[in-house]
């Protein structure tokens, strides 16, 4: 009977599916296509897809657009402990219950927030899809939250903030995003804090759940062994009772003040842990893929990075240093780190400082620029080369409102920065004297800006 | 690990291909077009190929049968120090510039080093496999340092030593408690070495030990990705066989610890401990020197008693009694010598550090007394078959697999078959290695707290006369 029925939804379906279901051939290897299907539910849900049978596995990714900076702003933390809950009972399964029942099915699910995602990971073996789908519905539209299991889960939280206070990096990386974020719900903890976390209740998170997991703002990748009609039906019974509409605040864009600032934590430990960095273009800016490409060339580059030849190769000072970019819905920073033995760190940090310096003024060298094209257009196939990495890099090209197309297009906007070009985002990009710096540690006599 | 971490082998799982079939989890497609070879080169290298054809991108690993727990005496963190100025430069290959012609060829490259391995790998696009191999096997022979690089980087590893262990308790605490679970063995010993025997390393130790252990047939090559076996043979033979077997290339002889008489504690008070922190450490055996299917029970017990939120530990402590916020276990059982079996334990609020560890134990003995249920059984099992599954997404994790299971002395056939010895394992057996292997004597205790005066108290009340 349940074979009669499929057969004629499907039979019905196949029309639509014609319809519906884009194809895009992507080459991001260049020497063989990926098929990336954008699917489109019965129900109107719609979904990135890559077939790949030769493993009987199942990988999705999907992102509710939110994160944190939808947390009501006198309670941070609310939605990274609606993490924490929604595999601790659903519907009519307790906790255990539900805990069992994953661990029988062999599943992997796991939930995060970042500042503005929520996220979710899920994956099954083949043959437990149907009963997988069915737990991960459950999580979704029905979560229970138990008392027992959110006194359980504040327990946790708590435990890991007070770990926290005391881990350098992490109490470097909070005092940089309080600096240069002091008053927007970037400045916040994702985790909250102890006081916050104390006081979260089952209504907060009922509040978030209502307010962020809804369909106008859902994204959904997936990858393995399942066709774009099994995903039709799939979508629909996990997101398909969602609200239309979801209800995020506005959150307003911000622009991280110029310092120079700089603050010291006093920790003892023998090495000094230190943050730095300053505000950055996001990536509607014309100029985002160059300062992406600089970024590789100042500290994203590692061992080819202008920081790790001076700060490590050169001088021994580090045995990590890096940076990055972060352009997030709401604003962008460029921000590194490194670590150094107490009475090295104003060193390394001077260091670092001349090599922003030198940087603005005279850019990167030709060579430098054909070096960081090599690696960055290069290595791009390597994001690609499992289910779960492939389901990820379409997951958060759908949650920067890129087109399956980017995939393509993205070596050859790279290949098309030009060393003038490059040399202006650096003048335009970086300023050494604006830097805001957070120092944790024992770094001897240093004084405080800003 | 040059960039990363260094290894603690803290491998749950070791596997294969072939257990698809096994255990019926597969279809017949994914085998045939990934099944492994394993072949020999002339000079004594040993070969594994991993096909896996979905993207055109290969990871080339060359793995050496040694690492820290082979250095001789007073110069602990010598195989690490080797490993990092490995990327200094050979003859062809200019000062600091391995990593970076990796890069330029659109190639990620690192390495790590474990008690008993040092392991260099890339990832590149298959186009460019021959060219790491041109590379890998240049430095093989072929390492050219200057004392300055030396120096240099000798201050990168005690950096490296700061930001892992002496800025971190939790990792004080690690350290301390291998030193004293293992009375006379190396694995006592941390792999980066402990700093006043690092900052004396030098150039000529690190020549020492590349000449005594770098060679073709103590080594084993594993490439994973888009490529046939036959390709891979036809490179390894120009690239790798015509570098000169090294006669009598061996281990170093390791003490063989002594009986264990009395369980051990280690305290450490920091004020940076945050929660009070539970963490026993067993001595048990390993993949390589278990007896018969011992191991696979001892992975099954740790997955039912300590891993995730249906272990018995979860369920009782965190659960039920409220003693602990977490809990959770591992087994450490890819060495080449013993293996370790590992609990830990954040206790909630307001509890006593004695009083859950007393928690703890009679958990532990009740499954020593009453054994697993079959359900338990099931669960475990298939949990764990599924990982194997689960692994074969990931060219690197498999040739992960293959290399630690190769390189602490297991064959290919030990490898391929333990889900199917894994699927053997009984209830009783859970109980009888439960019984054997959870013994205090061969076990340490440690305990991270952040004020000390907390912990007198409770030895106080301890030391007091009962109160009923």
């Amino acid at each position: 009977m349940k074979l009669s029925i499929n057969r004629f939804k499907a039979n019905r379906l196949s029309v639509l599916w014609i319809a519906f279901v884009a194809v895009v051939l992507i080459h991001p290897t260049r020497t063989e296509a990926m098929k990336i299907q954008q699917v489109k539910s019965p129900g109107g849900i719609e979904a990135w897809l890559v077939e790949e049978h030769s493993l009987p596995l199942v990988a999705m990714r999907f992102a509710f657009t939110g994160g944190a900076a939808q947390d009501p702003s006198d309670n941070p933390g609310v939605s990274h402990f609606l993490t924490t809950m929604l595999d601790e009972g659903a519907g009519d399964l307790n906790s255990q219950a539900f805990q069992e029942k994953i661990e029988d099915l062999a599943l992997k699910l796991s939930f995060s927030s970042t500042k503005d995602v929520f996220s979710g990971s899920f994956q099954s073996l083949s043959k437990n899809l149907d009963e997988g789908i069915k737990l991960l519905t459950l999580a979704l539209s029905k979560p229970r939250f138990d008392k027992a299991a959110i006194d359980r889960m504040r327990q946790q939280i708590a435990a890991g903030l007070v770990h926290d206070l005391n881990d350098p990096n992490k109490v470097a990386t909070r005092e940089w995003f309080n600096l240069a974020f002091d008053g927007h719900p970037y400045g916040r903890s994702v985790h909250g804090t102890l006081e916050t976390v104390k006081a979260i209740s089952a209504d907060d998170l009922r509040a978030y759940h209502k307010a962020v997991f809804a369909r106008d703002n859902l994204k959904i990748s997936v990858v393995g062994d399942i066709d774009a009609k099994q995903l039709g039906v799939l979508l629909d019974k996990v997101f398909g009772k969602l609200p239309e509409k979801s209800r995020l605040k506005k959150v307003v864009s911000a622009t991280p003040p110029l310092g120079p600032k700089r603050k010291i934590i006093e920790m003892k430990i023998p090495q000094a842990v230190a943050q730095f960095g300053h505000r950055a273009f996001q990536r509607s800016d014309k100029d985002f893929i160059a300062s992406y490409v600089l970024n590789y060339i100042i500290g994203g580059g590692g061992f080819n990075s202008r920081l790790m030849e001076e700060v490590r190769e050169k001088r021994g000072l580090a045995y990590s240093v890096y940076s990055y970019i972060s352009p997030y819905q709401h604003a962008s920073i460029f921000l590194g780190g490194v670590a150094t033995k107490n009475d090295g760190i104003q060193k390394s940090l001077q260091v670092i400082t001349d090599v922003f310096k030198r940087m603005s003024v005279e850019g990167p060298s030709e060579e430098e620029l054909k070096n960081a094209k090599r690696y960055l257009t290069g290595s791009y196939p390597l994001r690609f080369d499992t289910n779960s990495k492939i389901a990820s890099q379409l997951l958060w090209i759908q949650v920067e409102n890129l087109e399956p197309t980017y995939i393509e297009e993205r070596n050859r906007m790279i290949e098309d920065v030009s060393i003038d070009n490059i040399k202006a985002v650096a003048k335009r990009l970086l300023k050494a004297d604006g830097l805001i710096v957070t120092i944790v540690g024992q770094p001897g006599k240093m004084e405080e800006k800003g | 690990m040059r960039r990363l971490k260094i290894l603690k082998t803290n491998h749950l799982s070791c596997v294969l291909l072939i257990a698809m079939t096994l255990t019926g989890l597969a279809t017949n497609r994914a085998d045939a077009n990934r099944r492994t070879e394993h072949f020999t080169l002339k000079n004594g290298m040993e070969v594994v190929v991993i096909p896996d054809h979905r993207a055109p991108v290969v990871t080339h690993m060359v793995w050496y049968r040694v690492g820290s727990a082979d250095e001789k005496p007073g110069r602990s963190g010598i195989a690490h120090f080797l490993e990092h100025l490995m990327f200094k430069g050979t003859e062809k290959i200019a000062r600091g510039a391995f990593s970076k012609i990796i890069s330029r060829n659109g190639g990620q490259d690192n390495a790590f080093t474990s008690h008993d391995t040092t392991a260099y790998y890339q990832r590149v696009a298959k186009d460019r496999l021959p060219l790491v191999m041109e590379m890998e096997s240049d430095r093989m022979t072929n390492l050219k340092l200057y004392d300055e690089d030396v120096l240099t980087e000798r201050d990168v590893i005690i950096e490296e030593r700061r930001s892992r262990v002496d800025n971190n308790p939790q990792s004080i605490l690690n350290e301390e408690m291998l030193s004293a679970l293992y009375q006379t063995h190396p694995y006592g010993i941390p792999v980066i070495g402990w700093k006043h025997e690092m900052a004396q390393l030098t150039r000529q130790y690190a020549f020492e030990f590349y000449n005594n252990f770098y060679a073709p047939n103590n080594a084993i090559l594993v490439v994973a990705g888009d490529v046939a076996a036959d390709e891979v043979r036809k490179l390894a033979e120009k690239y790798y066989e015509p570098i000169p077997r090294r006669a009598e290339v061996k281990r170093s002889i390791r003490s063989i610890e002594p009986p264990h008489r009395a369980a051990r504690r280690v305290e450490l008070i920091d004020p940076r401990a945050g929660k009070p922190l539970f963490e026993r450490l067993y001595l048990v055996p390993s993949y390589t020197t278990a007896k018969g299917g011992e191991a696979e029970a001892i992975q099954l017990l740790v997955k039912i008693m300590a891993s995730g939120a249906t272990s018995r530990l979860y369920k009782k402590l965190v659960v039920e009694d409220k003693k602990a916020s977490s809990i959770g276990g591992w087994y450490t059982g890819t060495a080449v010598d013993s293996g370790r079996l590992g609990i830990y334990a954040i206790a909630s609020d307001g509890v006593e550090m004695t009083d859950l560890e007393d928690g703890i134990d009679v958990v532990l003995e009740d499954i020593k007394s009453n054994g697993v249920t079959e359900e338990e059984l099931e669960r475990a099992k298939s949990g764990f078959l599924a990982d194997f599954v689960y692994g074969n997404d990931s060219q690197t994790s498999m040739a992960r697999r293959y290399g630690w299971g190769l390189i602490t002395g297991q064959k290919i056939s030990d490898i391929e078959e333990r889900p199917a010895r894994v699927s053997k394992v009984s209830a009783s057996d859970i109980q009888d290695a439960a019984k054997k292997f959870l013994d205090r004597k061969r076990s340490v205790t440690g305990t991270l707290v952040a004020d000390g005066s907390k912990k007198k108290q409770a030895d106080k009340r301890k030391l007091a006369p009962s109160k009923s």
